[in-house]
């Protein structure tokens, strides 16, 4: 273990949870990224080890799968973007690219980004207000990338709300535009 | 009771709202707009005209208002040219009339009104010439102060303003009978529907004429129907929200005022929103805008449309005046006399065009009689009339009721440049056929004037855009309604009159419409420049069909084909702060804050902005003086020891694939496919047009895997470039590429004791000694007890440096480790600025050399671009013009004896004249080098390369500098590069 203690995107050593009216916006650190791009001309063997490997199948464009331990979605063409829980898989990319192989290209991006997950009530009035994505028709495992107060930021529908995902040195900015906007409609 | 405040009508006439004018106080009831509480006070002087500054009352009731035009609120919140219309009352409402000097009784500026003749269409251009220099400093400012409309307080709006965006099946536009029924329609078939109505009432025509809707009046039909479309989850009515634009692909624009109707928004709630509206389908309901009969002096207040007339007795409960006159060319004269009738008030005649109207009971009907003058100072006292006789009468009056027949609301429908047709059926512009892509009109917006029509084409609208979307719906039954025909024999203007007013807001008179066409301006679009008819606030909405009506009169043509002008969003003025949305003050854009931003902050560290990046510029201490100083102090003691700079900002690719080596080769000018594992690289990327645009580094941390850095600046474009290099110009190679500048918090950590200071904290097993890890090595390593981290053997300062990158969330804690166990060092933190400094003394280029116009060759660096491989941009480097034997080459400068090397300043022979045809090359950056003691520069010299110790004079004419420089090497500190190999 390092002697080193690490921050949360927001800056704290403890992750922020707002609860504003019908929604609650927590910050969500523990998460560990990888992403994933099939190497030229092996994207139906990646999908094979993946599923191998993980348990899943690699999802079709705007969509997400999940299990116990990891979350992928896409990210692009024949590429995706793999979530584990950092406590226990800190060292995600490794992991993965043990399982990939020469069929794919992995690249840590844990601390690329930041995570908000949003619950509640009233989520789809908020993104309303925040994104062109419309969410009220979002299926569960629905997963697309959008702009929200000009951040470049990945949405993925749950059983339990939204997560957003976007970019970890904006994340203070990302935080200002969900509250600002959750206060707006509470 | 007011002395113009009637029984009845959707006002609630037990709750009082207290308001104020001019600074006088009033009493309106909930339900008012501004408009009706000052009528129902009596009050019919509300602003000044733009240009003649004639006095000016309320003329509509509706969006489309051109006349009464005020002020609301003060402060921040106060908003100028607003329609009082529109403005829905609230207790405290403070509102001042406008355009005036003086008071609004007395306006000064009235004197305006005395010669017209020299205010006629084309004023400014025919008056003002010349002398031209006069038009800048005089003309323009003294007619700006005498126009403009409204004021600003200059005061921050304290409100927000929020943005949004909708979906749904069908948008509806206009809650009128056809938009109700269109709207239950398609919500009964469970379409996702929005209802967006402009009103703060549904309703539309139906709460403000006295027709029934089956055995229900309109009001009472119109609330069953908004209670069981409240009742659909997939419906949504949006009241005070105006649809504005209609854009491409099923887009709309829409403002919702959310508190508009409030004194301050709620907390945290913005006071409006603008939305885009994403539809399938969308059907404009928008109604129809009455226009005015011009006639002589038809401008002073207590001249409104009948149609507003009846609105504000019907709904609002209110009238202009105990004694209304009804001048109209159709049986909506009739109409409205019979409403004031049933309020109790008086109609002395009906001036009715037409010479064929029809008899009224108990009301005199004047049958082809015209308005040919009004009396009155500040309103309407009288009316002159000159009868179908030839005679003339005199009818004392409060208000006139006027109505020219009534113009399909268009703007929606021809914001793609669609062209209207003429309807002869209804003597209007209908929506032609090039409607905007998936949307369709119904109602009177379609020319369909009955109410009757407009429930059945609603029902029609919305049954077509369902059945497109493949939506199964069932037609509702159609309630029994008014089904009149249109009445109206074409009347445009009185003719004969000396000043009848077509455009009210920008006083634009018949007359100025004839003088236009008889200076030779007789296209509609040159018309409307010309006398700047339906510009402004209102654009023409009241006033266009008229003038175009009198354009064809005088060439001849119809009204067709003289056509209309172009219709273009936003259909009402939508306030700047709502198209700013949250994106003002520090919101303005996102912030992008490094991993050591929050240890920066604690230690008061001055940040600077470097695109959305926070960065460090320098750290200031107890007995820095200023920032020069400090600068200073960080520049010494990073070479006398060890300094450690945030370098996170720069853009961080990697890059991943069988052919990671040979894309790289593509991409940067200089050879990398031979680089070696564990190695790093300097490279220069070019345009596709030969010209360096970015530089940077490549580490090869293993056979298939990179990591390129870009400039802070360019990180973006590099990546997107890199991209487009990877799908488009060279798809078959087997390459991945993901930024990653943010995944890890890089430092420089520079200078003698770098090495030292690295020691302490990376962990047994790594050797970083310079055998082991010489200059431009690089390695993946473990810090702090098993962090795993990168290190880069590279150095911008060029002092013994490396990078050091660990995983952002880590970046805290390791600059505050870096600043304990350096402690011994003296270790510095520096910023922006003194590795600025440290850039200049050591030569290096960045944006200010690569400015888009320099090639590797100028930067001295035309070796690196590889003949023995392609790369984007190296065959056009090669061209003509960018290799001549006198190019400007990037060379040192330093004072010859006094004075300051200057960014920006160009470099002359030290003899011989100084001007642009003689210039040398000029200087790029500079800085006080505190190293040498001197300022010191870099710059661009023709044929730098060989005019090494010459003496040039440095220009600088803006700012009369004029300093004999010397030109030396570039690499003013360590030109062997001694320290960095260290």
């Amino acid at each position: 273990m390092p002697d080193l203690k690490p921050l949360t995107a927001l800056g704290a050593a403890a992750p922020r949870v707002d609860i504003i009216g019908a929604l609650t916006i927590a910050e969500t650190p523990n998460v560990a990224l990888a992403s994933l791009a099939a190497r030229k001309g092996q994207g139906d063997a990646v999908v094979e080890v993946v599923k191998a490997g993980l348990a899943l199948d690699l999802p079709a464009a705007g969509r997400s799968v999940a299990n116990t331990s990891h979350r992928i979605w896409w990210t692009g063409p024949e590429q995706w973007m793999v979530e584990a829980d950092f406590t226990v898989c800190e060292l995600l990319a490794e992991a993965l690219k043990s399982i990939v192989g020469a069929t794919g290209s992995v690249t840590e991006q844990t601390d690329g980004w930041c995570r908000f997950d949003v619950t509640g009530d009233t989520v789809v009035a908020l993104f309303e207000r925040l994104c062109a994505v419309d969410v009220a028709m979002m299926a569960v495992g629905d997963a697309t990338r959008t702009s929200m107060h000009h951040i470049g930021c990945f949405l993925i529908r749950t059983d339990e709300g939204v997560i957003v995902i976007g970019p970890r040195a904006s994340a203070g900015s990302l935080h200002h535009a969900l509250v600002e906007i959750a206060g707006a409609i509470a | 009771m007011s002395v113009n405040r009637l029984h009845g009508g959707l006002v609630d006439h037990e709750t009082a709202v207290n308001f104020s004018f001019n600074g006088k106080d009033y009493q309106g009831q909930v339900g008012d707009t501004l408009a009706s509480a000052l009528m129902a006070n009596g009050v019919r002087l509300m602003g000044r005209s733009f240009k003649y500054h004639r006095p000016r009352g309320v003329m509509t009731a509706g969006s489309e208002e051109p006349n009464a035009l005020v002020e609301v609120r003060t402060g921040g919140r106060q908003e100028p040219n607003t329609r009082a219309t529109t403005v829905e009352l609230f207790d405290g409402l403070t509102a001042r009339s406008q355009n005036h000097i003086g008071s609004l009784k007395y306006d000064l500026l009235a004197v305006n009104d005395l010669f017209p003749a020299f205010l006629s269409a084309g004023f400014y251009y025919k008056t003002f010439m010349w002398p031209r220099a006069f038009w800048e400093k005089l003309y323009e400012p003294a007619i700006r102060r005498a126009a403009g409309l409204g004021s600003v307080s200059f005061e921050d709006d304290p409100d927000v303003y929020d943005k949004g965006f909708l979906h749904c099946d069908l948008l509806v536009i206009g809650a009128g009978p056809a938009g109700l029924m269109a709207a239950l329609t398609a919500g009964r078939a469970g379409a996702r529907v929005i209802l967006a109505e402009e009103d703060f009432l549904l309703g539309g025509r139906l709460i403000a004429e006295t027709n029934c809707v089956g055995e229900l009046s309109g009001a009472e039909w119109t609330a069953a129907m908004q209670a069981e479309l409240a009742s659909m989850d997939t419906v949504r009515i949006m009241p005070r929200t105006t649809v504005f634009g209609a854009y491409d692909h099923g887009v709309y624009g829409a403002v919702e005022r959310v508190s508009d109707h409030l004194a301050v928004p709620e907390a945290g709630k913005p006071r409006q929103i603008l939305w885009r509206v994403y539809c399938k389908r969308a059907i404009v309901c928008a109604g129809a805008l009455e226009r005015p009969i011009a006639f002589q002096n038809n401008d002073r207040p207590g001249v409104i449309m009948a149609g507003a007339v009846r609105a504000y007795a019907n709904r609002w409960a209110a009238t202009p005046a105990q004694e209304v006159v009804v001048f109209a060319n159709s049986d909506e004269g009739h109409q409205t006399a019979k409403d004031l009738i049933a309020k109790g008030l008086c109609v002395p005649a009906v001036i009715d065009t037409r010479a064929d109207a029809p008899d009224m009971a108990g009301i005199e009907v004047l049958k082809g009689a015209q308005i040919i003058n009004t009396k009155g100072c500040h309103g309407v006292t009288a009316v002159k009339v000159r009868l179908a006789s030839g005679q003339t009468r005199t009818i004392k009056c409060g208000a006139v009721a006027n109505s020219g027949g009534w113009n399909p609301n268009l703007g929606l429908t021809c914001h793609q440049r669609g062209r209207p047709v003429w309807d002869e059926a209804i003597h209007a512009f209908v929506p032609g056929s090039d409607l905007p892509v998936g949307q369709s009109v119904a109602g009177a917006a379609n020319g369909v004037m009955s109410t009757h029509g407009a429930l059945a084409t609603g029902v029609a609208a919305a049954m077509a855009a369902l059945g497109d979307l493949g939506i199964t719906a069932a037609a509702p039954d159609l309630p029994e309604a008014e089904d009149g025909p249109v009445t109206l024999s074409p009347f445009w203007h009185v003719a004969g009159a000396k000043r009848a007013w077509v455009d009210f807001q920008n006083d634009v008179t018949v007359k100025d419409v004839k003088l236009a066409h008889q200076e030779g301006f007789r296209s509609v679009e040159h018309l409307k420049r010309y006398t700047t008819l339906g510009m402004a606030t209102d654009q023409g909405k009241t006033s266009n069909v008229t003038g175009l009506a009198v354009m064809a009169e005088m060439t001849g043509k119809l009204i067709p084909e003289t056509g209309t002008t172009i219709f273009r969003p936003p259909y009402v003025p939508v306030a700047m702060g709502t198209l700013a949305g949250r994106s003002v003050g520090k919101a303005f854009h996102p912030t992008r804050l490094t991993p050591s931003h929050h240890w920066a902050a604690e230690q008061g560290a001055q940040f600077v902005e470097v695109g959305n990046w926070l960065r460090a510029q320098y750290f200031p201490k107890k007995g820095d003086t200023d920032w020069r100083q400090t600068v200073e102090r960080e520049v010494l003691s990073t070479r006398a020891s060890v300094g450690v700079c945030d370098v996170t900002t720069l853009g961080k690719i990697d890059v991943q694939g069988t052919d990671a080596a040979e894309f790289l080769n593509k991409i940067y000018a200089n050879g990398f496919a031979k680089l070696a594992v564990g190695k790093v690289r300097y490279g220069v990327m070019l345009r596709e047009d030969g010209i360096a645009y970015d530089d940077g580094t490549a580490a090869r941390l293993a056979e298939k895997h990179f990591v390129v850095t870009t400039t802070t600046a360019n990180a973006v474009t590099v990546y997107r470039n890199m991209e487009f290099a990877r799908q488009c110009l060279f798809p078959d190679m087997d390459v991945q590429l993901i930024s990653t500048t943010e995944a890890w918090a890089q430092y420089a950590v520079a200078g003698p004791n770098a090495r030292k200071l690295l020691r302490k904290l990376v962990d047994a097993g790594h050797d970083i000694s310079n055998e082991a890890f010489p200059f431009m090595a690089c390695g993946e390593i473990t810090i702090c007890g098993g962090l795993r981290a990168r290190l880069f053997r590279i150095s911008f300062s060029g002092e013994l440096a490396y990078e050091i990158a660990v995983p952002t969330r880590y970046g805290d804690a390791l600059m505050r480790r870096l600043m304990e166990e350096g402690e011994e060092f003296n270790v510095t933190p520096y910023g922006t600025e003194a590795l600025g400094v440290m850039r200049i003394e050591k030569g290096h280029a960045v944006a200010a050399e690569l400015n888009g116009t320099t090639t590797a060759a100028n930067l001295g660096m035309g070796r690196m671009v590889s003949k023995s491989k392609d790369s984007i941009g190296s065959t056009l480097s090669e061209r003509d013009g960018l290799n001549d034997a006198d190019d400007l080459r990037l060379v040192g400068l330093k004072p010859v004896h006094t004075g300051e090397v200057v960014a920006g300043a160009h470099l002359m022979n030290a003899t011989g004249p100084i001007d642009a045809k003689h210039d040398q090359g000029y200087v790029t950056s500079a800085a006080y080098s505190p190293s040498l003691e001197t300022s010191v520069g870099l710059g661009f010299l023709r044929d730098g390369g060989n005019r090494m110790g010459e003496t040039l004079r440095m220009v600088n004419p803006l700012e009369d500098q004029d300093v004999l420089v010397e030109v030396v090497s570039a690499h003013f500190v360590d030109p062997e590069g001694g320290r960095l190999r260290a």
